[in-house]
């Protein structure tokens, strides 16, 4: 049985002027998810936001916060559901006559009763978290695009809010940089437990994050669920929405996109049923360690690199790789049996031990600026896939037989 | 119930007619809103945590303003020193010069023309600054972190030009009597002692109270058109963004100077 939604949207329709925009809109948002808003632009994406945080009413329906309405809340009753929320704009909307440390402060300054040596212990903490130390005394319009976002999303986060409301977080930012807030959304999200309402078209890593994906189609919800039921269900808009947001390469790793991956593959197999000679490859590193020893940035350059060595070692062989979580490359071997596929993967778990590991540590010393200790291991299962086989089984056999390949070991001074 | 909609035939009178029903009706509303709106930003002057704020913005409207406020004095003061000289001379009553100067000061040209060059120095500001938040969705970030924006924005503004208006019209009012002494005695010879003799006789303190009335009068206008057009600059209908802003400051600076005379005119016919 389903438990009751954090937030609901009840035939939730609005209107400016002859504009339809939400037009008898429901959803359902659950409590410690991450639930993605999905939809071309001008869906109403940023209008059903506003909704939630009231800077918006809806011309008809209700917004249902713990099954009370919202419309229907005392004052005080309202206050501290507002309280609970907080919401990074589109367009960061900060004060531009402010500096970012003066920013960061401002809700607590305006809405607590805290001293000034807690606001900036906090302040100075958030700052800190999102690398924004060496800006601390400019002002917006002195910063870039990503360090702006960053600072939207320091004040977003200052409050310690229940529920993140983000509008297009990633808009603007490198690959890297987009995976970054990712992670970070992913990580406080985890460490201070609140939900976390996104907008982003940051495909597939956003979905890599979010629990459940809500997808805006010309003013309605054309789906609401996983991102696993979306992909289940089969059905040719969402497919086709998904592939043009997409596209065919997977922005940080230069890896085919998981739509296009998914068409490889049936394209494959639509006419070749033969049962010996196609097997896989699951590779994958452990972000959540790296992301603690090296940090978030390193950690996924680390990733970059993977999936560059892994492109560049199989594509010579027709080979052909995606990412399918967040730490998980899979690689499929059109024309090689299993044995021949260990063979393979023997010279490249080689080859990435000798080269492409040992660059990490130069990465991670360039990043941080000191000589960094620390242990990678990759591993990889090896299967073999057979003609009726979907991506998600595939996966789950590889995995079981996954172990590990490659290793970089800070005592032994390097790859052992 | 399908709506009935009667024929209308459009000429010069019914054109006429609708543009003033229009307009009228317009009007109104923005009156009502802006009683409201002046009434919430009032409220507000009185919660927490406004002093610091206040106290800025009696920086930014007061003090900033006050050289320009009495550079116009200074020379107003002159003027009106030179032009009553040769008026008065006719009718061979210089010795009036002081009164005057002081008169016309203090009751007319003092709170007026503060308040016109507050409206162009810092009304203008401040509807700036405010349509600026407002379509950089600023007022919105203010709004979702709880915190009021008629209170953080508007309040400190209303509250700041009630204190410097009365402030800035007695420095204008001193340093235009200096300025009619420069010119009066110092150019043109009217014995010293007389000048400020008349002065001190002729000004009572009901004419300073009704300066200071009307310094108040224009604070609130004011402060009140100048924050209202920068608050809903995202409301007009002739312009969006940076362009509704720029319409708003206009709007803004030309309704204060209007509204101010005809405020003029109806505190003066009051307290006469």
């Amino acid at each position: 049985m389903e438990s009751v939604p954090l937030i609901e949207f009840r035939n939730v329709s609005k209107q400016f002027n002859d504009k339809i925009v939400l037009n008898k809109v429901n959803a359902r948002i659950y409590e410690n998810q991450i639930t993605t808003i999905i939809g071309k632009s001008g869906t109403g994406k940023s209008v059903f936001l506003k909704h939630i945080i009231g800077l918006l009413k809806a011309d008809e329906g209700d917004i249902l916060f713990h099954g009370k309405s919202v419309n229907k809340m005392d004052k005080a009753e309202r206050r501290a559901y507002m309280s609970d929320i907080s919401y990074l704009f589109q367009n960061n909307a900060l004060l531009d006559s402010m500096t970012v440390f003066d920013n960061v402060a401002f809700p607590l300054r305006q809405t607590t009763n805290l001293n000034k040596k807690e606001i900036e212990k906090r302040v100075l903490q958030r700052i800190e978290d999102l690398e924004l130390t060496e800006a601390i005394k400019k002002y917006p319009s002195e910063l870039s695009g990503g360090m702006q976002k960053r600072v939207a999303l320091a004040r977003a986060l200052v409050t310690d809010p229940k529920i993140v409301l983000f509008d297009e977080p990633t808009t603007g930012q490198d690959p890297i940089r987009k995976n970054m807030i990712l992670s970070m959304i992913t990580h406080y999200r985890k460490k201070f437990g609140f939900t976390a309402i996104m907008i982003s078209h940051d495909i597939p890593d956003v979905f890599f994050i979010s629990d459940r994906i809500i997808i805006l189609w010309e003013g309605a919800v054309g789906f609401e669920g996983t991102y696993e039921e979306a992909v289940k269900l089969k059905l040719p808009i969402i497919g086709e929405f998904l592939r043009s947001l997409e596209g065919f390469q997977d922005e940080l790793t230069g890896l085919l996109s998981r739509e296009a991956f998914r068409m490889h593959y049936a394209g494959m197999l639509g006419g070749a049923a033969t049962t010996t000679s196609v097997s896989a490859a699951l590779f994958s590193v452990r972000m959540n360690l790296l992301d603690d020893v090296l940090g978030p940035q390193t950690a996924l350059e680390t990733l970059k690199l993977l999936g560059k060595f892994t492109n560049r070692q199989f594509n010579s062989v027709g080979g052909f790789s995606a990412r399918h979580s967040r730490d998980q490359i899979l690689t499929i071997f059109p024309h090689t049996t299993p044995d021949e596929a260990r063979e393979l993967v023997a010279g490249f778990a080689l080859k990435l031990q000798q080269g492409a590991l040992a660059g990490i540590e130069s990465i991670a010393g360039r990043k941080t600026g000191k000589v960094v200790c620390f242990d990678i291991y990759i591993h990889a299962g090896i299967t073999g896939i057979f003609p009726a086989d979907e991506i998600e089984e595939i996966i789950a056999k590889a995995e079981a037989k996954q172990e590990i390949i490659a290793t970089y070991r800070c005592d032994s001074g390097g790859s052992k | 119930m399908a709506e009935i909609r009667l024929p209308v035939h459009k000429n010069i009178l019914t054109l006429v007619f609708s543009y003033t029903g229009r307009e009228a009706l317009r009007l109104v509303g923005d009156l009502g809103a802006m009683v409201i709106f002046f009434a919430l930003a009032f409220f507000n002057i009185f919660r927490k945590k406004q002093f610091i704020e206040i106290v800025k913005q009696i920086y930014y409207i007061g003090a900033t303003s006050s050289l320009i406020v009495m550079l116009v004095g200074l020379f107003t003061g002159m003027v009106m020193g030179l032009q009553l000289f040769y008026t008065l001379v006719k009718f061979g009553s210089v010795g009036a010069l002081g009164s005057a100067v002081s008169l016309s000061l203090v009751r007319e040209l003092g709170p007026v023309l503060t308040a016109i060059m507050i409206t162009a120095r810092a009304g203008s500001g401040m509807t700036a600054e405010i349509g600026i938040m407002r379509i950089s969705e600023q007022i919105d970030a203010l709004s979702s972190m709880r915190i009021d924006p008629v209170r953080y924005l508007i309040s400190p503004r209303v509250a700041a030009s009630i204190i410097s208006f009365p402030l800035l019209t007695s420095f204008f009012d001193l340093v235009g009597i200096l300025g009619g002494y420069f010119t009066g005695v110092l150019l043109l010879g009217t014995n010293a002692g007389t000048y400020f003799y008349r002065v001190q006789s002729s000004i009572n303190m009901v004419d300073v109270r009704g300066g200071f009335i009307k310094s108040l009068v224009f604070a609130v206008i004011v402060s009140c058109i100048c924050c209202f057009q920068g608050y809903f600059c995202h409301m007009r209908t002739d312009g969006y963004g940076a362009k509704a802003v720029g319409l708003a400051t206009i709007s803004a600076v030309v309704i204060s100077c209007v509204m101010i005379l005809i405020a003029d005119y109806v505190v003066t016919s009051f307290i006469m």
